[in-house]
This record gives structure tokens, C-alpha cells and sequence, in this order.
């Protein structure tokens, strides 16, 4: 991965919030959350910062990362796109959803757009089910989607 | 809130609030004022109504009206229509499926007749942001009875008495569990709600801690008085931002009122609340991966015993119950434990809230007593499946349940009848399919849920899922045989009996339930390649009927990957082997000569 230079501000900010926490390595995951809130995401220059702080090993803040679906190390695009894959939506077509986003973007579940525009991920149960399939973009709620309501969407963001 | 004559509650549960209930309630409250009306008039954001299918959802107090799918557009009209010259908006009331007649109050409606609401009780009356709210309906009231006249071991009896069981999937006896951890001797104790409802398809939880945060906090404050514990801790899902949102405030209130902090009521018992962020992973739902988990490790969960009621978060003995339990203690206490034990079946006592949603007309949230048969709750309450279609399963307990049928529908729901079909209760998500859903699908997508979220640290679970997932995914793609299913059996005991911890336990459910359930489809898949639903695309064939084509080319223009060919006006055909079976032949024929086989 190409070495990121963290502003020297957001490093500040950074270790306010580690700070702030008590430097207490049981806090991880309320730093990490806070972090990402910083950063929109969690690069490994992060991570290595928040281990110095805390004092633990990256390998440890890495595990954590990674086992949280949650945590993301890649940026997101600038509008992220969410499709929801509960039960509820599967079965009420969130694939073809799916499908209709990676076809009319070109890029795969958990990739951006070259212009860095758009991100598709998946997502498991906003709790909006009486509104099946349901996609996310931002905070923004859609419901009943379905695959030719898709380009509407795109569209709405595209301009 | 007696000084207001009318009351209007707006739904701004995560459902209704998708479909702008926000600006609906900002709208109404604006006209209101405007109108001159606001001193009569109180407009509120309440919990969820449950009744998502129909959001928005306004209702009218005293009246009682019920207003379905309402829009800002419409909030001028219910001002001017309904508070001001008392008329009730014919198009916006519930139109009943059966006979088309217009249904004003909720009371008469077949979502609701069957319904008994204990957890939800406060969901959709309150506003769950105003501590004095939830006080003028007994609020904090058994809490306060807890402290002043009961002591700890007669509200462990109490609770024990009742019959409650742990609502979050496990069915443990939660009167049980605060007198073990009442019993282990410790310095300091915890209180921890798990609010990190990971099960797709089930969000009850979140609607308590959206519409009724107050029930959840008073019922931790009482377990900490049984337990002798002075902190609890709730962990919530960071996904939940609203629920969290309203449970500082709620917190931030009782702290103000005195219901919380030191010296409760001048009793000298203390108690105070804490957050935890859970970053979204499911097996946090197990309480020993939840406590690692708010250490600020990976949620890898432990072997138990020691269970967390001994020693839990960082070794000190932890009391860890679901949100939904929580909200059926106040109640209990005020009611008393008899009153609730009359309510449901013989070892299942109480209420159980479920989500349901799929393909069924009523999608929401609904609370019906234990023993409800599954056929009142999809036919009387869900008002049966969508678009005239037929039944075919429904799906409860989420990843770890299984899917019941036809036959099932008449067997009463509680804990122990759900695990005699092969299934459980889980924490309440409840999946209606039809005729379109292919069941070998279902049981992949399942898998496919469980791969991602096993946690990696036990074998049978890792592998032994991955392996399951891959078996499925072989049958749907038509490369299947018969000793496939049997390994798809024999790996699902192998994972049942040897997986670390619940989640890895009753993964195989739903491959186990599907295959004693829907053989049949399963022998399809395998000997005829054959998939019922057309679900499977890979055993999908598109054909051109010769006597319908017109050859107008339509078809090949438009096929990605030219597998048809045919000359102009002459009859086209398919090339299996090269079709991707897209279907964008299906959709540009304009003659129906394509069709699926």
C-alpha cells in the first residue's frame, strides 16, 4: 500500500481522540469508531498511530479492524452506495439490485468508480424491511427498489 | 399533557422515517402553529407503530384515527380537514383487503386484532424522547417499588414466578440468571443489554430503544438492584444511529429526574448507564463474544462455563439480557408475575415480538402471545402472501433457524414447539417465502451469511460452513448429485455437535430444515437439474418457440453474447452452451416466443 501522509492537523485530532479515551487499550473500538469518523476510513498510517497511542501492537488493532464489518481500509466513494442483503430484501429481489448496480457502474460489491464518485457495498438489515429491497446512498433511504429503479438513482447522484 | 385537546403522533420509527415521517412532522407542526393551533394541538414523533407496510403512519388522539401511508403533501389536509372541522380523510385511512371497506381505527384492524402488546406497550403512544411521558404511563414506577418495598431476592422470586425467558434467542430463564449472578461474590458487577441485533430481517430491538428507550433503562436499573451491580453497560450496534441517539437522551433524563446516578430516589442504591459501540458482526450477539467485544478485542467468543454470570467483562461477574427481555420487566413488577404467567403456554409464558417480513401483505412488527399458531400470524395478522400467491415456507430464528411449511401452520408458537420442527425462536425474525423462492437458494444465502460472519476461530465452524456453502452452491449450479446431499447431512451434525459456540451450533438449521422439509426440491435439483422456482439460473433454459417466432431479430440483435441464431423471417434458436441466460431476449421478443423451461 502507497504510504499516506496524514495531515499533521487530523494527526492532532487523532491523538486528541486517543486522548480523550485515556489512552486505555479497552477503548479500541470507540477510537477506532471515532477515527474512521475522521479519516471516512481506517489506512494502515491510522492504524499504526492509534497502536503507539494505545500502546499495543498493530497486529492487534489490525485484527480488530478486520473483524468487524463495520471498519473499512479502503475509501469509500463519495456518494456510497448500500444495497441491503437481509432476508427480507433477498427475497424480495436485492440480487438483481445488485446485479444492476455492478452493471451499470462497472465495479464490483466493496469497490469504487474510477472517479472515485460511487461505491458499491452490501449491507445486512437496516431494520427498514416493510420497505424491501432497500439501497442506501449516504443516509439517504430508498425503498421498494428495483432493478430499472436503479438508473434513477445512479442518475440522481450523477450530475 | 392534559392541556392539549387533540394529540397527533407521527411514526419515526426507521421505517417510516425512510419514507420522510420527518418532514411530514415538520410540515404538520409548522401548519399547526401557523393555524394558531398549537396550544390545542400537540404534534409528536412517537416509536414505531409497527405497521410498516403502510408507513407513514399518523394517528389522531382522542379518535383514535388511524392514517396510512401518508405523505407531506398530505399534512395541510389532516389540518385543515381533520383538526379543524373534525372530518376524517376517507383516502388515507386503512383500506381492509377483504371487503374494501375503510377502517378509521386500529383497534378494527386485522393487523392489530390479534395483537397483545407488552413489550411494545409504549411503541407508537409516546414520545420516546420525553422522560415525562413514559412516567404518566407507570413509568419507573416498579422501579421505584423495587427499591422501597421489595428486596432484591423477592424480585428475583418475582421474576422467577413469571416465567420469562431470555427473549434474545437462547429461552434461558432470566429470573434464574440474576440469582446466579447475584450469587457470585464480587467487589463490582455489570448489567449488560444486548442491543447488537445482528439477525437480517429482524429489527424489534431497535424499534424498543427507538420508541420506548425508558422500559429498557428501568429494567437494567432493577437488575442491577438484584444483583447488587452499580454499572450497566448497553452494547449497541453503531448501525442504529437513531436508537442511539434516543437512548442518550432517554439516559441524560433519568440521570436529570434522579432515576439514575447515585443514590437512586434517596434509597442510597446507585446505578448508572454506559454506551458500547458494537462495529457490526453477528456472532457479537453471543454473550461471551459481546463481552470480549466491549474489551476492545475481536468478538471471538470463550467456552462456557465459566458463563458470563460468574465471570465476564474483564472477569467480573456480568448479567447479560436482551433488550426485549428488559422491556417486559416493568410490566412484570407492576403487574405481577401471575398476571404475566396466565399470558401464553405452558413453558413458554408472555409475549414474543416478531418482524415479520417477505412476501407478505403486512410487513412489520408484530407482538402476539406465546402459542399464537403460525397461521394466524401470516393469514389473520400478516393478511396472507402478497399477490395472491401460494405459501411455501417460513423462515424464524434467522441464520440459526430453519423453515417450517404448510404443515407446521397450525402448531403453536413457542420456544419448545419451534425446536420440535427443527427450527427456533431465535430473537424474531420471521421470513415468509412463496412459490418463488427456491428453497436450495435460501439455504445457500443463509450459508453464505454464516461464512461471513464466523468468526474464524473454531474448525467446524471456519471450515465446515465454507464446505456446506460450496455443496449448496455446486447444486444450484445443476453439478450436483445425491452423495452431495448426504455430505451436506453428515457435515451439518459434525458442525452441530463440535462447533465452539451457538452461532456455529445451529448454522446447519437451515440446510438440515430445508432438506427435511423440501426433499423433493432438493432431488429435483440433483436428478433433473431441474429448479421449481427458476431461482437457480444456472438450470434455467431459454427456448424459442418455433410456431411464435416471426424472425424478426430482435432477439439476436440484442443477445450479448450471440448465442441465437436464425435467419430474418425465418425461425431463431438458443445455443445452450453459449447462453448466460440474462434474459434479454425474454424481455425485447415481442411475439412471446421466448420462454423459460
Amino acid at each position: 500500500m502507497a504510504t499516506i501522509k496524514l495531515s499533521a492537523n487530523k494527526l492532532d485530532e487523532l491523538k486528541a481522540v486517543c486522548k480523550s479515551f485515556n489512552n486505555e487499550k479497552g477503548e479500541l473500538i470507540n477510537v477506532l469508531h471515532k477515527a474512521q469518523g475522521i479519516f471516512g476510513y481506517l489506512p494502515a498510517e491510522v492504524q499504526e498511530v492509534i497502536a503507539k497511542e494505545l500502546n499495543i501492537s498493530v497486529a492487534h488493532v489490525y485484527g480488530v479492524v478486520t473483524f468487524y464489518s463495520f471498519f473499512t481500509m479502503l475509501p469509500k466513494g463519495e456518494f456510497p452506495i448500500s444495497i441491503c442483503l437481509g432476508t427480507a430484501c433477498y427475497v424480495r429481489g436485492a440480487e438483481k439490485v445488485i446485479d444492476e448496480f455492478k452493471r451499470l457502474l462497472h465495479v464490483n460489491v466493496g469497490e469504487t468508480t474510477p472517479d472515485g464518485k460511487f461505491s458499491v457495498a452490501c449491507l445486512r438489515c437496516v431494520g427498514a424491511c416493510g420497505l424491501a429491497p432497500v439501497v442506501l446512498v449516504g443516509d439517504k433511504v430508498y425503498g421498494r427498489v428495483s432493478p430499472e429503479g436503479v438508473k434513477d438513482i445512479v442518475a440522481e447522484y450523477a450530475k | 399533557m392534559s392541556k392539549y385537546k387533540m394529540h397527533v403522533l407521527v411514526c419515526g420509527g426507521t421505517g417510516c422515517h425512510a419514507s420522510e415521517s420527518d418532514q411530514l412532522l415538520e410540515d404538520l407542526k409548522t401548519i399547526v402553529t401557523e393555524k394558531g393551533l398549537d396550544s390545542e394541538v400537540q404534534v409528536i414523533a412517537t416509536g414505531c407503530f409497527g405497521f410498516c407496510e403502510k408507513g407513514p403512519i399518523v394517528k389522531i388522539m382522542p379518535d383514535n384515527t388511524f392514517y396510512t401511508q401518508v405523505t407531506p403533501a398530505d399534512a395541510r389536509e389532516i389540518v385543515d380537514e381533520h383538526l379543524i372541522k373534525g372530518r376524517k380523510i376517507n383516502r388515507l385511512l386503512y383500506v381492509d383487503p377483504e371487503n374494501q371497506e375503510h377502517i378509521a381505527d386500529s383497534k378494527h384492524m386485522g393487523f392489530y386484532k390479534k395483537q397483545l402488546r407488552i413489550a411494545l406497550r409504549n411503541c407508537g403512544f409516546i414520545d420516546p424522547e420525553n422522560i415525562d411521558e413514559y412516567i404518566s404511563r407507570d413509568g419507573y414506577e416498579a422501579l421505584a417499588k423495587c427499591l422501597t418495598e421489595m428486596t432484591p431476592q423477592q424480585v428475583i422470586d418475582e421474576m422467577k414466578k413469571s416465567g420469562l425467558r431470555g427473549r434474545g434467542g437462547g429461552g434461558f430463564s432470566t429470573g434464574l440468571k440474576w440469582e446466579i449472578t447475584s450469587k457470585s461474590v464480587s467487589d463490582v458487577k455489570y448489567v449488560v443489554c444486548n442491543a447488537d441485533e445482528g439477525d437480517p430481517g429482524a429489527f424489534m430491538d431497535r424499534s424498543i430503544l427507538e420508541g420506548d428507550p425508558h422500559s429498557v433503562i428501568e429494567a437494567m436499573a432493577i437488575c442491577g438492584y438484584c444483583i447488587g451491580s452499580s454499572i450497566g453497560l448497553v452494547y449497541i450496534r453503531a448501525e442504529y444511529p437513531l436508537a442511539i441517539d434516543r437512548l442518550k437522551t432517554a439516559i441524560a433524563q433519568a440521570r436529570e429526574y434522579g432515576l439514575l446516578g447515585n443514590n437512586v430516589l434517596d434509597t442510597g442504591f446507585s446505578f448508572d448507564l454506559e454506551l458500547r459501540y458494537g462495529a457490526g458482526a453477528f456472532v457479537c450477539g453471543e454473550e461471551t463474544a459481546l463481552i470480549h467485544s466491549m474489551e476492545g478485542l475481536r468478538g471471538e467468543p470463550t467456552v462456557k462455563p465459566p458463563f458470563p454470570s460468574v465471570s465476564g467483562y474483564y472477569g467480573k461477574p456480568t448479567n447479560v439480557n436482551n433488550v426485549e427481555t428488559f422491556a417486559n420487566v416493568p410490566v412484570i413488577i407492576n403487574k405481577g408475575a401471575d398476571w404475566f404467567a396466565s399470558i401464553g403456554s405452558e413453558n413458554s409464558k408472555g409475549t414474543k415480538v416478531f418482524a415479520l417480513a417477505g412476501k407478505i401483505n403486512n410487513v412489520g412488527l408484530i407482538e402476539v402471545p406465546m402459542g399464537t399458531t403460525l397461521r394466524e400470524v401470516i393469514y389473520e395478522i400478516g393478511g396472507g402472501i402478497k399477490d395472491g400467491k401460494k405459501f411455501k415456507a417460513v423462515q424464524t430464528g434467522g441464520p440459526s433457524g430453519g423453515c417450517l411449511t404448510e404443515k407446521h401452520l397450525d402448531s403453536p408458537i413457542d420456544y419448545d414447539n419451534l425446536i420440535a420442527a427443527g427450527s427456533m425462536m431465535g430473537s424474531g425474525g420471521m421470513i415468509v417465502m412463496d412459490e418463488d423462492d427456491c428453497m436450495v437458494s435460501i439455504a445457500k444465502f443463509y450459508l453464505d451469511f454464516t461464512v461471513e460472519e464466523s468468526c474464524g476461530k473454531c474448525a467446524p465452524c471456519r471450515i465446515g460452513n465454507k464446505r456446506l456453502y460450496e455443496i449448496l452452491d455446486k447444486l444450484t449450479q445443476g453439478k450436483g448429485t445425491r452423495e452431495d446431499i448426504d455430505s451436506l447431512r453428515n457435515l451439518s451434525y459434525v458442525i452441530k455437535d463440535t462447533a465452539l459456540c451457538g452461532l456455529g451450533q445451529t448454522s446447519p438449521n437451515p440446510v438440515l430444515s430445508t432438506i427435511e422439509n423440501f426433499w423433493d426440491e432438493y432431488l429435483e435439483h440433483v436428478d433433473e437439474k431441474k429448479c421449481r422456482s427458476g431461482q437457480c439460473k444456472a438450470l434455467l433454459q431459454y427456448i424459442i418457440e418455433p410456431e411464435n417466432c416471426v424472425g424478426c431479430t430482435a432477439c439476436a440483435r440484442n443477445c450479448p453474447v450471440n448465442a441465437i441464431s436464425g435467419e430474418r423471417k425465418g425461425v431463431h434458436i438458443i445455443d445452450q452452451a453459449t447462453c448466460i441466460k440474462c434474459g434479454a431476449c425474454l424481455e425485447k421478443c415481442k411475439f412471446n416466443a421466448v420462454f423459460i423451461k
